[in-house]
């Protein structure tokens, strides 16, 4: 069973408590998972924070990465949401940063990765369609139900078209939160699983070793395309983020 | 095996952690259930992404995007700033050219007024010696016709007596006795016409 659960794929993502709390019969512990929230909130804001100490009109390396993440975000906004949008800036940005590190954080061995848990995506999808429908209702009133409505629909397919708009609509905490959590998920396994491989035929003596070879390689490879998930998962949640606050902004197609 | 073994070490103080949380009832350390899909974790995960990540909007929202966006705004302005002054510096640097090119122009134009003049001046000059000297010239040439008429009137005069003198002396020699002298000044008068 040891041996098992040495190369089980799936231990990475267990939840321990490190510090138990519970609150009106609830468990709110301070749990592993919670410390990695930690850790990235605090890695990304240490990092935005000291790259930008000096505030130098010819930017370092380090205030260069802070300044690209800061005008990357701020004109994917501009673009999908217009002037308008630029009030959530500091929603989306905070966003993507928390995402982008936490993914990263996630590729280092016997880290834990948050975002590999629906419900932390999921809270962030409703997060987001939270403000989109709260905004929404409170910019345009009942205007906003304008959304489910598009333009030149004849009145016959009416009924359908808003039907699927709602179902479209109602999906997006969804398809966002799943997106990403699942991403991680079968990231991280796949590269669990080429690992666990390399360690076991390395237990099988020199073929096993010499035959480990090509799984590690493997999992080489996979780290890379990793970084590049993690990177994507964090833009493509920060572009549909912006993409949603425009209807918003603009419930008329 | 000896990874077995190093495993079984591993997992011995997660154990002996999840029977001294036993009381806690932690769910996590259930078999069986996907740990991502485990509801009885979502509560503090929820808890603590609230709290972590609001932190983070806040730190975000109140010190770093003013920061950034400071530091981004200044530089905007600086670049805006260097581009104003080199374009006035570049105005400036146009106006002297031009300038510079007119009094060069001007300079050229009251040059040549000045040789024109000059030019002018000597013409004149030379025109009025010119005319003073003819008309020095024209007077001695008028004089000089004067003389000539009167040398030519006298020696007209002279030759008139001369022949006189001769016909008298022809007409002693050939007729013998003196001939009218006022008869011989009428004859010699009217042969010389």
């Amino acid at each position: 069973m040891a041996a098992a659960d040495k190369v089980d794929p799936i231990h990475q993502f267990q939840i321990h408590p490190l510090i138990p709390i519970h609150i009106g019969g609830y468990d709110v512990s301070f749990t592993n998972s919670a410390l990695f929230m930690v850790v990235t909130i605090v890695l990304a804001s240490g990092f935005l924070y000291m790259s930008t100490a000096s505030r130098a009109l010819i930017p370092g390396r380090l205030q260069s990465i802070s300044e690209m993440a800061y005008e990357f975000v701020g004109n994917m906004l501009r673009d999908a949401a217009g002037k308008q949008g630029m009030q959530f800036f500091p929603l989306v940005f905070s966003l993507f940063m928390f995402v982008l590190v936490a993914n990263l954080i996630g590729l280092f061995p016997y880290f834990f990765t948050v975002t590999s848990h629906i419900i932390v995506t999921f809270t962030l999808a409703i997060l987001v369609i939270g403000t989109v429908v709260v905004y929404g209702f409170a910019k345009h009133g009942l205007g906003f139900l304008k959304l489910f409505v598009p333009h030149g629909v004849p009145g016959l397919l009416l009924p359908l078209v808003v039907a699927i708009e709602v179902i479209s609509f109602v999906s997006r905490p969804v398809s966002l939160s799943v997106r990403l959590f699942a991403n991680m998920l079968a990231g991280h396994i796949t590269l669990k699983v080429f690992s666990g491989f390399v360690v076991s035929l390395s237990a099988l003596g020199a073929v096993g070793i010499a035959g480990s070879v090509l799984p590690l390689a493997m999992a080489v490879a996979l780290t890379a395309l990793e970084l590049l998930v993690a990177f994507l998962q964090a833009y493509v949640f920060a572009v549909l983020t912006c993409m949603y606050l425009n209807d918003a902004l603009h419930p008329g197609h | 095996m000896f990874v077995t073994s190093a495993y079984a070490e591993d997992t011995a103080p997660a154990a002996a952690e999840g029977e001294t949380h036993a009381g806690t009832a932690v769910p996590a350390e259930e078999h069986g259930t996907f740990p991502p899909f485990n509801p009885a974790t979502f509560p503090s995960q929820i808890l603590w992404l609230v709290i972590t990540f609001g932190l983070f909007y806040l730190f975000l929202k109140r010190v770093v995007m003013p920061r950034l966006g400071a530091i981004i705004d200044v530089r905007n302005d600086r670049i805006t700033q260097d581009l104003d002054q080199a374009a006035r510096l570049k105005g400036e640097a146009d106006a002297a050219v031009a300038a510079y090119e007119q009094e060069l122009a001007e300079a050229k134009a009251n040059a040549n007024k000045i040789g024109q003049q000059a030019s002018d001046a000597a013409k004149a000059d030379a025109e009025g010696t010119r005319k003073k000297l003819e008309a020095e010239l024209e007077k001695k040439l008028g004089e000089a016709e004067a003389s000539i008429a009167s040398i030519k009137a006298k020696a007209m005069k002279e030759v008139g007596t001369i022949a006189e003198d001769t016909t008298s002396a022809i007409v002693e020699a050939l007729v013998g006795g003196k001939a009218d002298k006022s008869e011989v000044a009428a004859a010699v008068k009217s042969a010389s016409r």
